[in-house]
C-alpha cells in the first residue's frame, strides 16, 4: 500500500522513517511506513484509535525498548544514523529525543529539581550554571514567571497545564534535538492548551517536533506537515494546509470531516 | 456528499444548500418580473418586484448566520468549510443579482411616463435572456455540484459583455438622434449596466461552485469577448 505523498518544496529532513514496520509480539502494527520529519517544523499524526500513531512516536525514542516482545523492523534515520541499531546509546538518544505525554509525569521533588534531575543525568554543572540551565529551561517552557518564587515547591503541586510545561521544560532542559508530543493537551484546559501550543510555534525555531493528537483543529493550528494513519498505514502525508483542505485520499477527507463509519 | 457520523451536521449543511436554492428562486423570479415590467411599462408589477427584495434580503442573512453558526458549532474541515465558505459568498452574490433586478424595475417606474423609444428595449431584453440563463445554469451547477456547467458559464460571460457594447451603441444612436431621449435611454443604459453585472454574480457564482468543489480558486483573469468593442465603452468599468 503506498500512501499519497504530496510533493511541496522539501526543506532539510531531520528525522527520516524509512519501510518501518513494528510487531507487539506477533502483531505488525506498523506496516511499511515511510516518511520524514522535516527540522524545525512541526508533524502532526492523525489517525483513529488504535492507528499505530503513538507506537510510530514510541520509535522514535526506542521507548518500545522498555517492553520485552516489542520490535522494530526496518530505519529511523536521526540525522542519517540509524537509530534501531542494537548498539546505539539509549540514554544519549533519549537525550536527543524527547517526549511528552498525555498525563503531565512530574517527578514527585521540587520544581528545581523536576529539571535539575535530568540535566546531571548527562551533564556534571557547577550550580550556578545548573541554576542558569534550569531558569532558561523554564522561560523556554513559559512557565518561569509563574514559577519563580516557589522553585522548591513540589511539582505535584502545580495545576494540570503548569505540569505538562514542567515536563516539556524537563525535555528542553537536556537540549535535545527532536520533541515528541504524544497528545499533550488531551487533560488540559483550553487555556492550559493553548499556551501549550503557543510554546509548541516557539519551540520550532530549536526544535524538531512530533505530535500526535486526536484534535484536528489542534493539528491544523500548530503542524507544518500532517501525517494520516489508519490500520497500521501510513494513508498520506503532506503539507498540512494540503492534507486538510484538499486531502488526496478519500479516506483522509472521510476522517478529517468526521464521515468515517 | 453527506453522511456525517454525527446526522445533524449533514442537515445543517443540506439547510444551507437548499435556502441557497430558495434565494435563487427568488432572484430569478424578480429578474423575470423586472424585465417584464420594463417591457411592457407594468406598475404595478415593477412595484411587486421591488417589494420582493426584503424576501431576499432576509434570506441572506438567515444563510450567513447559518452558516457562521455552523462553523462555530463544527468547526468543519476541507470540502465542509468550502460549503460554509460557498453558502456565505453565493448568498451575497444571489442578493445582489436581486438589488440589480430591482433597480431595474425602480428605473422601469421612473420612465414609464415617457417610454419614448420602446425598441430600444429590444437588445435589453436579449442581455436578459443571456443573463437569466447564465443565472440559471449558475445555480444549477451549485444545486449539483457540477464543476463542468459552473465552468461553461465562466466561459460564456464575455457573450453578455459583448451584448452590452452593442445595447450602449444602439442606446447611443437613439440619444444622439434625438436629445429628448436622453433621461428614457440613460435609464435603460444603466439597465443595460444591470444585466451586465448580474453575469458577473453568476460568474462569481460558478467560480465559487467550482472552489466548493475542487478547493481550486480560478484564475483571476477570465476570457475576454469574443467580439471587439468599439472604443466607445468606458474603460474603467472593463
Amino acid at each position: 500500500m503506498n500512501a499519497a505523498v504530496h510533493a511541496p518544496k522539501e526543506p532539510p529532513t531531520k528525522v527520516t522513517v524509512r519501510s518501518l514496520d513494528f510487531y507487539y509480539g506477533a502483531d505488525r502494527s506498523l506496516k511499511n511506513i515511510s516518511l520524514p520529519l522535516h527540522a524545525n517544523k512541526v508533524t502532526a499524526f492523525i489517525g483513529p484509535s488504535g492507528c499505530g500513531k503513538s507506537t510510530l512516536l514510541r520509535v522514535m525514542n526506542r521507548m518500545y525498548d522498555l517492553y520485552p516482545g516489542q520490535r522494530a523492523e526496518g530505519e529511523v534515520l536521526l540525522d542519517g544514523e540509524n537509530i534501531l541499531d542494537p548498539a546505539i546509546d539509549l540514554n544519549a538518544l533519549r537525550a536527543r529525543v524527547g517526549m511528552i505525554f498525555q498525563k503531565p509525569t512530574p517527578f514527585p521533588m521540587s520544581i528545581y529539581e523536576n529539571i535539575a534531575f535530568g540535566i546531571r543525568l548527562y551533564e556534571k554543572l557547577p550550580r550556578a550554571d545548573l541554576d542558569a540551565r534550569v531558569e532558561a529551561a523554564l522561560r523556554g517552557a513559559a512557565l518561569w514567571d509563574e514559577v519563580k518564587d516557589k522553585l522548591q515547591a513540589s511539582g505535584l503541586g502545580l495545576s494540570g497545564g503548569q505540569q505538562q510545561r514542567l515536563c516539556i521544560a524537563r525535555s528542553v532542559a537536556v537540549q535535545p534535538e527532536v520533541i515528541l508530543f504524544d497528545e499533550p493537551c488531551s487533560a488540559l484546559d483550553p487555556i492550559s492548551t493553548a499556551k501549550v501550543e503557543e510554546l509548541i510555534d516557539e519551540l520550532t525555531s530549536r526544535y524538531t517536533i512530533a505530535i500526535v493528537t486526536h484534535n484536528m483543529q489542534q493539528a491544523v493550528r500548530v503542524s507544518d506537515y500532517t501525517a494520516f494513519m489508519y490500520l497500521g498505514e501510513l494513508v498520506e502525508f503532506g503539507e498540512t494546509d494540503e492534507v486538510f483542505n484538499k486531502p488526496k485520499e478519500k479516506r483522509t477527507l472521510d476522517y478529517i470531516t468526521g464521515r468515517f463509519g | 456528499m453527506s453522511d456525517h457520523i454525527v446526522k445533524s451536521y449533514d442537515r445543517d449543511l443540506e439547510a444551507l444548500g437548499r435556502r441557497i436554492a430558495e434565494m435563487g428562486g427568488v432572484a430569478e423570479k424578480m429578474l423575470a418580473e423586472a424585465m417584464d415590467a420594463l417591457s411592457s411599462f407594468d406598475v404595478d408589477l415593477a412595484h411587486r418586484v421591488v417589494s420582493s427584495d426584503p424576501r431576499l434580503d432576509a434570506l441572506q442573512r438567515e444563510i450567513e448566520e447559518n452558516a457562521i453558526l455552523t462553523i462555530a458549532r463544527r468547526q468543519p474541515l476541507a470540502v465542509d468549510l468550502r460549503e460554509c465558505i460557498a453558502a456565505i459568498r453565493i448568498s451575497g452574490d444571489i442578493e445582489r443579482v436581486g438589488d440589480l433586478a430591482k433597480n431595474i424595475a425602480k428605473r422601469t417606474l421612473k420612465i414609464v411616463s415617457e417610454a419614448r423609444v420602446p425598441r430600444a428595449i429590444v437588445g435589453l431584453k436579449s442581455m436578459h435572456e443571456v443573463a437569466a440563463m447564465q443565472l440559471k445554469d449558475a445555480l444549477d451547477a451549485y444545486a449539483l455540484r457540477d464543476t463542468e456547467r459552473a465552468h461553461a458559464v465562466w466561459q460564456n460571460d464575455s457573450d453578455l459583455d459583448a451584448l452590452e457594447d452593442s445595447v450602449f451603441r444602439d442606446l447611443l444612436t437613439f440619444m444622439m438622434e434625438d436629445p429628448r431621449n436622453i433621461s428614457f435611454c440613460t435609464h435603460l443604459l444603466f439597465c443595460s449596466k444591470n444585466l451586465e453585472r448580474i453575469g458577473d454574480h453568476t460568474t462569481n457564482i460558478s467560480e465559487t461552485v467550482i472552489y466548493l468543489v475542487t478547493g481550486e480558486a480560478m484564475p483571476t483573469e477570465r476570457p475576454k469577448s469574443r467580439v471587439p468593442d468599439f472604443g466607445v465603452k468606458d474603460e474603467a468599468a472593463q
